[in-house]
């Protein structure tokens, strides 16, 4: 195949900055995929997109990776419009979900690919280093199908880096591992991320990985960003009831805002008013709103605490279900009228020593202002 | 187990033993048991041009078959969206009529008053003033009937590739030709392998379109000498016997030396 032999490309785009996705909107026949979404990653970041399954993820990442053209809106890096132009010509990369190894390659071979196709003289030594990174040296001549999920993954990962792209995109690199690998792969790759210092774009069902790993979390809901912001941010104060449950867990209960107390908002819900500070509401008075609590910040009493300010209980309830998960036990609590609360307390004996069992009313308080 | 042996070893033991037998001196058509090697001995010498004719036209039906063959697997793999079973069906369809009646109405098709031919010599294209009766005709029609062959297995390994794994190719800065060359086609290989197997070895022992489209000497293939010594030649039961097992250590070599060169347990 002389003839055919390595030429540098000269398509590729050159483009430095930060990603800007600009009003993308991408329809399939008449079902609308993405829907108006606008986002900024900065350059150098870790930004992580989470959602549930068919919410459009994955079709963002392919507009960015030029895999699929926009119905409307623009996708840039710094100044350069990427919009319209083939995949080849973007410095992105892709960790595709299912992998896609060339079958046909070796390991090391897979990883040269795009090197070589750039025209880089060392593409070889390229590779062998990038697996080095990955842990996969060893493996380097075999081919992909005599290779375990994980392994595959490693190497996707390395064949995307290898690269040094502007983007990075990582659809679900890490759900085929096991709890235990995916854990130690997320250490590595937040810790090639930092070394290398490229936008990491790092799509994830699983809010513990996002939240751990980026320094940006979206929340994507069909088609659109729910939410965006750092982690600890979403976490405590999410803006919707949709946010609150997808990250972590969250009691729920009607509430309505019924006035101010100074300039802190009062709402009224299960039968007695509380304030929360002003800077955790984000619904105007008299609306209708949804009040949330986590299950960790919650108490379990065997008497209803005083009310009043800032404290808020609920109950009494009957305890359902009690389950230790190690770093804290687990408590199911039917509360009439509110449904099926969580509650998180550390410690294993707190049953017994406040004298709450199973069947017992119980109440559930929580001081301060630790809901939204 | 069984049924190798009932409808393989059975009948290749039996033509082996016919390919050593000798005539009964003076009662042609009557043979007795021996090992008459000088039968392999005249199959060799006798007939080598119609070996070579054999593997030539074979090779040359192979080669074409995959230049149309590839693209129309390809088209039918990747863009013909919901025109695909249409394409199917045109592919598949001409086995539902005779291979003999489909290979006599090329002959009329490229017969000297046929439309072909006479436009071809028309405008002086056509040197020898008729395409039946050459080599042309056989090779022609030796890729139409066996193209099929060709086309299915490749089709298979294009449609079972993964297209996110083309896709990466794209992402990985090859562009479309490139990406076809270096991840598409190698993909395919599998295919491309038995497509070729498929086509040379059925196309080597033909002898319908050397009969119907080409010419008494000159385009004269193994197998219509097989026929002939079968059917038509009185005594010639042994020779052709003889012929068939070459032509049978000849493709099997080929083939073998082939695969080895494309290794199919790599592809695979
Ligand atoms: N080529 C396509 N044609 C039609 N619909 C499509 C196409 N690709 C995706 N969709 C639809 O768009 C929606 C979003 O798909 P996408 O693959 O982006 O989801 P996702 O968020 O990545 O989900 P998952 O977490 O399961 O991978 C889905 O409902 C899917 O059915
Ligand atoms: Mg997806």
């Amino acid at each position: 195949m002389g003839i055919f032999t390595t030429r540098a490309s000269t398509a590729l785009r050159e483009a430095k900055g930060d990603l800007r996705i600009e009003n993308v909107t991408k329809r399939f026949a008449d079902f609308v995929a993405v829907d108006d979404l606008s986002l900024v990653v900065p350059r150098g970041s870790f930004f992580a997109l989470l959602g549930p399954s068919g919410c459009g993820k994955t079709t963002t990442l392919r507009m960015v990776a030029g895999l699929e053209q926009p119905t409307a809106g623009k996708v840039l890096i710094g100044d350069t419009d990427l919009t319209g132009s083939r995949p080849y010509e973007r410095p992105v990369n892709t960790v595709f979900q299912s992998y896609a190894l060339f079958p046909h390659l070796t390991v090391r071979e897979n990883v040269a690919f795009g090197p070589k196709r750039r025209g880089l003289p060392d593409a070889l030594k390229l590779a062998d280093e990038a697996l080095a990174l990955v842990e996969m040296g060893h493996l380097a001549q075999r081919k992909p199908a005599m290779m375990s999920g994980g392994q595959q993954q490693r190497v996707a990962v390395a064949r995307a880096l290898v690269n040094r792209p502007e983007v990075l995109l990582l659809d679900e690199p890490l759900g085929a591992l096991d709890l235990k690998l995916r854990r130690q792969m997320q250490v590595e790759l937040k810790r090639i991320q930092t070394e290398v210092g490229l936008t990491f774009i790092h799509v994830t069902h699983d809010q513990e990985e996002a939240m751990t790993m980026a320094d940006t979390v979206a929340v994507m809901n069909k088609g659109q960003i729910e939410q965006m912001g750092a982690p600890a941010e979403l976490y405590d104060l999410p803006t919707t009831t949709f946010v609150a449950n997808f990250l972590g867990q969250a009691n729920m209960v009607e509430a309505k805002q019924v006035g101010l107390d100074g300039d802190r908002p009062v709402y009224e819900a299960f039968g007695h008013r509380w304030w929360v500070p002003r800077h955790r509401s984000s619904v105007p008075a008299g609306e209708p709103a949804a009040y949330g609590i986590r299950p960790e910040k919650l108490r379990l009493n065997h008497e209803r605490p005083a009310l009043g300010g800032s404290s808020a209980a609920a109950g009494p309830g009957v305890l359902r279900d009690v389950s230790f998960t190690g770093v804290s036990t687990q408590y199911l609590v039917d509360l009439p009228g509110l449904g099926t609360w969580g509650v998180f307390e550390r410690g294993r004996w707190i049953v017994r020593r406040r004298g709450v069992a199973r069947s017992r009313r119980i109440c559930c308080s929580c001081r301060g202002w630790p809901g939204w | 187990m069984a049924w190798l042996v009932m409808f393989f070893v059975v009948p290749m033991v039996q033509l082996f033993l016919v390919s050593l037998q000798s005539d009964y001196p003076g009662f042609p058509g009557y043979y007795y048991q021996d090992v008459n090697v000088a039968n392999y001995a005249r199959a060799l010498t006798d007939f080598a041009p119609h070996f070579g004719r054999s593997m030539l036209f074979a090779g040359l039906a192979t080669f074409f078959a995959f230049v149309l063959g590839y693209p129309l697997a390809y088209a039918m793999a990747f863009k013909a969206g919901r025109w695909r079973g249409v394409m199917m069906i045109c592919v598949i369809a001409p086995f539902f009529t005779s291979f003999i009646l489909r290979t006599i109405a090329w002959r009329q098709i490229l017969s000297d008053e046929g439309w072909i031919a006479s436009t071809l010599n028309a405008i002086n294209l056509l040197p020898g003033g008729r395409i039946t009766e050459t080599w042309v005709a056989v090779v022609a029609g030796l890729t139409y009937n066996f193209l099929p062959f060709m086309v299915l297995p490749i089709y298979s390994s294009l449609e079972r590739a993964n297209p996110t794994v083309i896709e990466a190719g794209g992402d990985l800065y090859a562009n479309g030709f490139t990406t076809f060359r270096t991840v598409t086609l190698p993909m395919s290989l599998p295919g491309v392998l038995a497509g070729t197997l498929l086509t040379f070895i059925p196309a080597a022992g033909d002898y319908v379109n050397a009969e119907l489209l080409g010419s008494d000497v000159s385009t004269k293939m193994v197998g219509n000498v097989i026929e002939s010594q079968f059917f038509r030649v009185l005594g010639g039961f042994p020779d052709a016997a003889a012929l068939s097992f070459t032509l049978m250590a000849l493709i099997l070599a080929l083939v073998f030396a082939y695969t080895r060169k494309f290794g199919t347990e790599e592809l695979l």
